[in-house]
């Protein structure tokens, strides 16, 4: 019992990290590399490569509202 | 039981809440307002969101979606849904709910929350989940697209007019926003214009030193604009710097333009993604902060529930309660924009069908919320206060004496000395005719923030809620000029083949060019206009996000008929027969109503005689003739938004008679069912366990 709550705290703070990083976008390239490993051979694009195309097709479409 | 138990007091919560608004004669405090919202969203959510998504929508988990089905580990990627949440309401929130309900409190606060929550839980919620489930079993495709492929040509065409105007307006309302809250402002003019260069910054952090590590760059950027809203103060305590940010609006408007342009062809990696970054981590915190100070400061609302201003003669802009009110708040209740995010970005994350409910539905009801707390923010404030900032000096006069004396002479007593001690605090030299919403916004934030938080700092805190207010009404001007440029090349294309190559520089250049003169255009118009502008420019932006949503509707409409789902179509045909008659009211009342306050034709024959007999002072005179032009424009431009808005109607009304009759329709554009093999996931970001590509 006396552990319980540490634990849940520490596992309410890694969600909420979680969380931030994914929906910043923080976490897409290695998101990107475990897909490129399951489902694609050859080399995967580069840290800045991929970070660099995937703002392209962020904002080629409406993403922002008023 | 208890689920059942639950929902009765929700709705018991929602009754007595509803009663006290309604009949108390004496000021109430807003926490009855925030319960009333959070109880009618409750049960929105809980029985009509899953009513609509169970029967009307049929939304089946067991149907594989784009993103498992084309899963590439870049755009369709199958991901959680509150992150997918998180993504979705990034990309709807923009300073359009801040700014509509901060103009409509003109009325008193009862309406606008009205029809906030009321257009919000059957309106607008139901328009975002109802486009973001069609276009997620479409493989995410755009509105404009799916419009042509179920209804037809016409109804494409028009959405993709509709959506171009509708950017260049939105755009330019915001400019003119973010230059009132400016002008002869060097501490927000200081501190604006900082967060440009720290975007940069940003941006090559993201880019050269650390590609990809956007929350610790978010982080770094976050903490250096914090710092500039600090080193804007002490710029505004040097009086040879204050004299150098000290600027009037024209050229605070050709400043934003010239940035709008530069923003639009310099690469994304440099400005708009780095700004986009910090506006989207300061209104995420600024949002939550303002819910738990409100909560926690619990203010009352001081001004009336209706004012005597629903008859039509309000000064911040004119026209009755109906329809106008339904137009100024279109953000926050209902808004069209959104249905261009629901198809397109966000259907390519939706993991489930199941999970429209909470990306579509439950988005919008926070973002709806948002515009509760703007609607609190601006009502909190002495009522006396609120309109000497939001009247343009057109109505009340330039002299704070003779603003004051107008002011009080309508029932809301102010005084110069208590609106310079207000000025003092927030350390500004004058709020007089600080029209556009986000100057009384960030005084009813500050207040909010200062009591809850510590009231030493509300110069401080006043200009954070600028420099929050301005660096996504930014944001939003950059991304709208490039998705508008992207439009005019794909129309251009149709011209000459090159100029619809977007990375062809020319081409950018020549778009880029048109988008920006569009939208400055209006704002110049804007800045010159004595009324300050606004009481022309959001009526219009209202009028034609009301449109967009009405296409919106119209399309789910088709496609519900079509399905053989008739019965439900009133789920989506209630509110577009509701926007159809506001627009068409309003639009009407704004082309032909003999008030100049309303009409735009009456305003323009009134000052064309004023200048014809001579009567208007020289600097008047110099600027009259590009109002009465722009007025007359104005009037065509709202008759076109209405010629548009019946066609589709009436071509989505064509495609469900044929349908009734039994006569062949265009095939259903649906994807084919696919069984979903996906396993539900954490929020930790574990991957499928059996995803394929």
């Amino acid at each position: 019992m006396r552990r319980a709550v540490p634990r849940a705290i520490a596992q309410a703070v890694a969600a909420t990290l979680a969380w931030l990083r994914a929906v910043s976008g923080d976490d897409a390239y290695e998101r990107y590399l475990t897909h490129h490993a399951r489902a694609h051979e050859g080399p995967p694009l580069d840290r800045r490569a991929f970070y660099e195309e995937r703002e392209l097709r962020k904002w080629s479409g409406v993403s922002r509202c008023c | 039981m208890n689920k059942i138990a639950g929902v009765l007091l929700a709705a018991a919560g929602a009754v007595a809440l509803g009663g006290i608004a309604l009949h108390r004669q004496e000021p109430i405090n807003a926490l009855w307002i925030v319960t009333a919202a959070v109880c009618v969203y409750a049960l929105g959510y809980r029985f009509y969101a899953a009513w609509v998504a169970a029967r009307v929508l049929a939304v089946d988990p067991s149907r594989a979606t784009p993103a498992e089905r084309h899963d590439n580990g870049r755009d369709f990627v199958p991901t959680h849904r509150w992150i997918a949440f998180g993504h979705h309401f990034a990309a709807i929130a923009g300073p359009g709910p801040l700014v509509g309900p901060t103009l409509a409190a003109q009325f008193g606060y009862l309406p606008g929350t009205l029809w906030i929550l009321v257009g919000a839980v059957l309106g607008g919620c139901v328009q975002d989940m109802t486009i973001l489930l069609l276009s997620t079993r479409r493989d995410g495709r755009s509105l404009g697209q799916m419009a042509r492929d179920e209804l037809g040509p016409l109804g494409g065409f028009a959405a993709l007019i509709g959506t171009l105007l509708i950017m260049i307006l939105l755009i330019a309302v915001l400019g003119l926003v973010v230059v009132n809250a400016m002008k002869h402002s060097p501490w927000s003019t200081a501190t604006v214009f900082a967060t440009i260069p720290v975007a940069i910054l940003v941006g090559l952090h993201l880019r050269r030193l650390r590609p990809g590590r956007i929350l610790e760059a978010s982080l770094i950027g976050v903490t250096l604009v914090l710092l500039a809203v600090l080193g804007g103060g002490w710029v505004d305590g040097q009086p040879l710097l204050r004299g150098l940010f000290d600027w009037s609006s024209l050229p605070l408007a050709g400043f934003v333009i010239g940035y709008g342009w530069i923003a639009a062809i310099l690469p994304v990696w440099l400005l708009l993604a780095p700004r986009d970054y910090l506006s989207t981590f300061l209104k995420l915190g600024t949002v939550a902060l303002l819910a738990v100070a409100i909560v926690m400061l619990h203010p009352q609302i001081r001004m009336p529930a209706l004012t005597s201003f629903v008859d039509g003669h309000g000064p911040i802009f004119g026209g009755k309660i109906f329809p106008f009110v339904f137009i100024t708040i279109a953000c926050g209740a209902v808004s069209g924009f959104h249905a261009l995010v629901a198809s397109g970005t966000t259907p390519k994350l939706i993991a489930s069908e199941a999970d429209v409910r909470l990306i579509g539905y439950g988005s919008m009801m926070l973002e709806s919320f948002v515009a509760i707390m703007a609607m609190i923010a601006a009502t909190l404030l002495d009522p006396g206060v609120f309109f000497a900032i939001n009247t343009g000096a057109g109505v009340v006069g330039a002299a704070p004496a003779a603003a004051v004396h107008t002011i009080s002479s309508w029932g809301f007593p102010v005084t110069v000395e208590q609106m310079q001690t207000l000025a003092h605090e927030m350390g500004e030299s004058t709020l007089f005719a600080r029209t556009g919403g986000a100057p009384s916004l960030a005084v009813g934030m500050a207040s909010i923030f200062g009591n809850t938080f510590g009231r030493g700092l509300l110069s401080v805190w006043y200009h954070f809620a600028i420099m929050f207010e301005a660096v996504f009404i930014l944001s939003t001007l950059d991304a709208g000029t490039r998705v508008g440029r992207f439009m005019l090349q794909d129309l251009l294309g149709h011209v000459y083949a090159p100029l619809g190559r977007t990375s062809w520089y020319p081409s950018v250049l020549f778009s880029s060019t048109l988008i920006v003169a569009g939208w400055g255009y209006f704002l110049y118009v804007g800045v010159i206009d004595p009324n300050g502008g606004v009481n022309i420019l959001w009526p219009l932006f209202g009028i034609a996000n009301q449109m967009l949503a009405a296409i919106a509707l119209s399309v789910a409409t088709g496609i519900l008929v079509k399905s053989g789902k008739t019965r439900y179509a009133a789920v989506t045909l209630v509110p577009l027969a509701w926007l159809a008659i506001v627009t068409t009211v309003a639009a009407w009342q704004k082309i032909v109503s003999a008030d100049p306050r309303i009409g735009l034709l009456a305003a323009a024959h009134q000052l064309s005689a004023h200048l014809t007999a001579g009567t208007l002072p020289t600097q008047a005179a110099a600027v009259a003739p590009q109002l009465i032009f722009n007025q007359r424009l104005d009037a065509w431009l709202t008759g076109f938004f209405m010629a548009v808005l019946w066609l589709v109607i009436l071509d989505m009304g064509r495609v469900c008679l044929r349908k009734l009759r039994g006569l062949p329709v265009a095939a259903t554009s649906e994807a084919p069912y696919q069984a979903a093999r996906l396993q539900p996931f954490a929020l930790s970001g574990r991957l499928p366990q059996e995803g394929s590509t």
